[in-house]
C-alpha cells in the first residue's frame, strides 16, 4: 500500500484532534506514516498516533527544527518525500502547517491545494470557497500532492497502527535558519480548546457590552468544552484579544456548533464561520442578519438568555 | 532602503463571487474588483517603515489590465512607483505559478524589504509570502503584527495560536502582515491627485523573464476538476424570548445532541 505523510501537530507534545482527523482519513489513502518535528515527543504521543492508525512514526524532535520559522520543516518534508516517495503528503490547513506546505510545494515541485474539506478517489480534493458558498473538486496535477486539510472536516476514528518508530537523521541547512525565533510569548486563555480546531465555539459580539461580560459567553463555553471566538468589533474594542478574532481577516473556523452572541453578521465576520455545521444566533434585533445563517435563533437581551441557557446546559449534562 | 509592497486585486467580498464556467478560473468580470483588505495593511506599513528609515515604496501587482485601478489606489495612499506584470500568459496560474512569476518580477527590482498580506479574500491560500522567501532564498518573516527595523536587522511578532513568536533576521526578507498591525489611512485628494502621475512600469512575461512554462492555466501544478454552488442553508428557526430564550436554545442543542 502506497505511503501517506502526516504532519503531526502537537503543543507542547500533546497531539492535536486535527492530526488524528488527518490520520483517519489518511488510512482511506493508504499507509499513514505520521512525521514528528519539534520537542515533546513521547511514548504517549506515539501510542496516540499508532492508536489513529499509524503504520510509522519519523520522529525529527531536536530543537533546530522548531526554532527557525517554517523553512526548516519544509526541509525535511522534502527529505522524507525524497527517502520515502509517498503518494500525498497530508497536512492541517493551519496557518503555519499551510506555510510548510507552501514552500514544500516549491522544494520538491509539487502541486499544493489549501482549505479541503474532503478527498475523494483519484484524489480529487474538495475545496469549500467564498465562505462556503461555491463548492469546488480539484487536483494536483505535477509531482506528489500536498493537501492542507481544514480541521473538523474529517470525523475522527481509532484504528491500531503498528507506530513503527523511526528517528529521522536529518541536518537543518544554514539557509533554513535565516529567521530565528527568539522568544514565544504565550496568551493563553485558561485550558480551552483551540479555536480553529474546537468542535463547538461560542463568539461575543458588541452586544456583549463589556470586557467584563465576555465572563458570561466564557461560562456558556465551558459548559459546552467549546472555544470562545470574538467578533472584530469586540477584539478593537479590547474586550477580548485579538487572536481569537473570528472572521475575513481573523481565524476561519468550521466547528459542529457555533454560537454568535451580540453579533450581528456582517459579510466580513460570516467568512469566517458561515462553513459551522450548525449556527445557534442570539441577538436582541429581529433583522440582524446573522439570523439569515442560523438554524436556530433566539431575538432576545444576551445577559438574559445567555446565563439562562448556561445554566440549562449544566443541568442537563 | 527599497520596500515593494505585492498587492492584490480581489472581488469585493460584498458582491456574489463566482468561478467562469469556461476555464473555471475566478470571474472576474462578475464582481467589482477592489483592493485586497490586508493588503492595504501591507501598503501602510511599508509606507510607516519608508517614513521612518526612508527610502522608496514600490507597489507590485500581477493582474489584469483592471487591476491597474487598485494599483492607484495604492500610489493614492503614498506609494511612489508601481510595476504591473500583466500578460495572457499569467491568466489561470496557481499559487506555484504566482509565486514564480513575482519572484522573478521581483529579481528586477531591487529590494531590502518584500512585504505581503498574510492572506488574499479570494482565494485564501496563505501561501504567497512564504513561497516567495523559498524562491528568493531570503528570511521569512510572517503573520507580523509588529515590524521593527534597526539598519539591516529586522524583528517581527509573528502571531501564533497561542500569542505570538519574536523572530529575528536580517535584511533582505519578506514580511507579510495581519489586520492589528496598523490602521490603513485614507488616501487623500492631493494623493489621488499626485497618483495620476507616478510611474506604473508594465511587465509582460518575457520582460519579467518569467518561464511561461511555469504559469497560467496549462503551466499549473493544479487543476479545478468542476465546482457547483453549495446548496444554500435550510431555514431555521427562530423564536422570542419571553423568559425562556436560554431553555427553549437548550432544547434545541439538546435535539441536535450538543447536550
Ligand atoms: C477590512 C475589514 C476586515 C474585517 N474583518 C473582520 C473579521 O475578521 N471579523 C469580524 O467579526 N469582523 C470583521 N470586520 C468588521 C465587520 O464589518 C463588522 O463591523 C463586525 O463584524 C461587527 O461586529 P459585531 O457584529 O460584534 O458588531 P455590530 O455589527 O455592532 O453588531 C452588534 C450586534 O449585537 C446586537 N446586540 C446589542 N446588544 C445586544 C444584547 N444586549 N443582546 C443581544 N444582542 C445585542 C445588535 O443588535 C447587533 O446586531 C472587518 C471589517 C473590515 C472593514
Ligand atoms: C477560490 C480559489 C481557490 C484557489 N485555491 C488554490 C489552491 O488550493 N492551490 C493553488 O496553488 N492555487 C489556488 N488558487 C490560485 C491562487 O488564487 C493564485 O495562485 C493566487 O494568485 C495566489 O493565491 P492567494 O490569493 O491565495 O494568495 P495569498 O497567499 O492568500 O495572498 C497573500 C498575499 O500575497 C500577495 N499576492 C497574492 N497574489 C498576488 C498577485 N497576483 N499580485 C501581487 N500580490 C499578490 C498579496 O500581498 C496577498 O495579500 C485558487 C484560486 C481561487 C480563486
Amino acid at each position: 500500500m502506497s505511503e501517506i505523510l502526516v504532519l503531526v501537530e502537537h503543543v507542547e507534545g500533546q497531539v492535536k484532534k486535527v492530526t488524528l482527523e488527518l490520520l483517519t482519513l489518511a488510512r482511506k489513502l493508504g499507509a499513514p506514516s505520521a512525521v514528528w518535528t519539534g520537542a515533546g515527543y513521547s511514548p504517549e504521543a506515539a501510542a496516540k498516533l499508532a492508536e489513529y492508525g499509524a503504520e510509522k512514526i519519523y520522529v525529527a524532535d531536536s530543537a533546530e527544527v522548531s526554532d527557525y520559522v517554517v523553512a526548516p520543516k519544509a526541509e525535511l518534508l522534502a527529505h522524507l518525500v525524497a527517502e520515502k516517495s509517498p503518494s500525498v503528503v497530508l497536512v492541517a490547513a493551519t496557518a503555519e502547517a499551510k506555510e510548510i506546505a507552501g514552500r514544500l510545494a516549491i522544494k520538491i515541485d509539487s502541486g499544493v491545494l489549501t482549505d479541503v474539506v474532503g478527498i475523494e478517489d483519484g484524489l480529487v480534493a474538495d475545496q469549500s470557497i467564498f465562505g462556503g458558498g461555491v463548492n469546488v473538486r480539484s487536483r494536483v496535477t505535477k509531482g506528489t500532492p500536498i493537501i492542507a486539510v481544514r480541521p473538523n472536516s474529517t470525523p475522527v476514528e481509532a484504528a491500531a497502527g503498528a507506530g513503527t518508530e523511526e528517528q529521522v537523521s536529518f541536518t537543518v541547512s544554514e539557509a533554513a535558519k535565516s529567521a530565528r525565533i527568539v522568544e514565544r510569548v504565550k496568551q493563553e486563555k485558561g485550558a480551552r480548546p483551540e479555536l480553529t480546531e474546537a468542535a463547538v465555539v461560542v463568539s461575543g459580539g458588541r452586544g456583549v457590552g463589556s470586557a467584563d461580560k465576555f465572563s458570561i459567553i466564557e461560562e456558556l463555553a465551558d459548559s459546552l468544552g467549546a472555544a470562545v471566538g470574538a467578533s472584530r468589533a469586540a477584539t478593537d474594542a479590547g474586550w477580548y484579544p485579538h487572536q481569537f478574532q473570528v472572521g475575513q481577516t481573523g481565524k476561519t473556523v468550521s466547528p459542529q456548533l457555533y454560537i454568535a452572541a451580540g453579533i450581528s453578521g456582517a459579510i466580513q465576520h460570516r467568512a469566517g464561520m458561515q462553513t459551522a455545521k450548525t449556527i445557534v444566533a442570539i441577538n436582541k434585533d429581529p433583522e440582524a442578519p446573522i439570523f439569515e445563517l442560523a438554524d436556530f435563533g433566539v431575538v432576545g437581551d444576551l445577559h438574559e438568555v445567555i446565563p439562562q441557557l448556561t445554566q440549562e446546559v449544566t443541568k442537563r449534562k | 532602503m527599497n520596500i515593494v509592497v505585492c498587492v492584490k486585486q480581489v472581488p469585493d467580498t460584498a458582491t456574489e463571487r463566482k468561478l467562469r464556467s469556461d476555464d473555471k478560473t475566478l470571474d472576474r468580470d462578475a464582481a467589482d474588483g477592489v483592493i485586497n483588505e490586508l493588503c492595504e495593511y501591507a501598503v501602510e506599513e511599508a509606507l510607516r517603515l519608508k517614513e521612518a528609515h526612508g527610502g522608496e515604496v514600490t507597489v507590485l501587482t500581477m493582474g489584469p489590465d483592471k487591476a491597474s485601478d487598485t494599483i492607484r489606489k495604492a500610489l493614492a495612499m503614498g506609494a511612489d512607483k508601481a510595476v504591473h506584470l500583466v500578460d495572457d500568459a499569467l491568466h489561470g496560474s496557481d499559487a506555484l505559478g504566482t509565486s514564480h512569476a513575482l519572484a522573478q518580477a521581483l529579481k528586477k527590482i531591487s529590494f531590502d524589504l518584500v512585504v505581503l498580506g498574510s492572506e488574499s479574500t479570494d482565494a485564501r491560500t496563505g501561501v504567497l509570502a512564504a513561497m516567495l522567501a523559498e524562491r528568493l532564498g531570503v528570511p521569512q518573516l510572517t503573520f507580523a503584527n509588529q515590524v521593527q527595523i534597526d539598519k539591516g536587522a529586522i524583528s517581527i511578532q509573528r502571531v501564533t495560536d497561542y500569542g505570538y513568536d519574536r523572530v529575528e533576521a536580517s535584511l533582505p526578507a519578506v514580511v507579510s502582515v495581519v489586520e492589528k498591525i496598523n490602521e490603513p489611512r485614507y488616501p487623500s485628494f492631493k494623493g489621488i491627485m499626485a497618483a495620476k502621475k507616478k510611474p506604473v512600469e508594465k511587465l509582460g512575461v518575457a520582460e519579467a523573464e518569467v518561464d511561461a512554462s511555469q504559469v497560467g492555466l496549462a503551466g499549473s501544478w493544479s487543476e479545478v476538476v468542476d465546482f457547483a454552488a453549495a446548496p444554500p442553508r435550510a431555514a431555521g428557526t427562530v423564536v422570542k424570548d419571553e423568559g425562556d430564550g436560554g431553555v427553549k436554545a437548550a432544547d434545541f442543542l439538546a435535539s441536535k445532541k450538543f447536550v
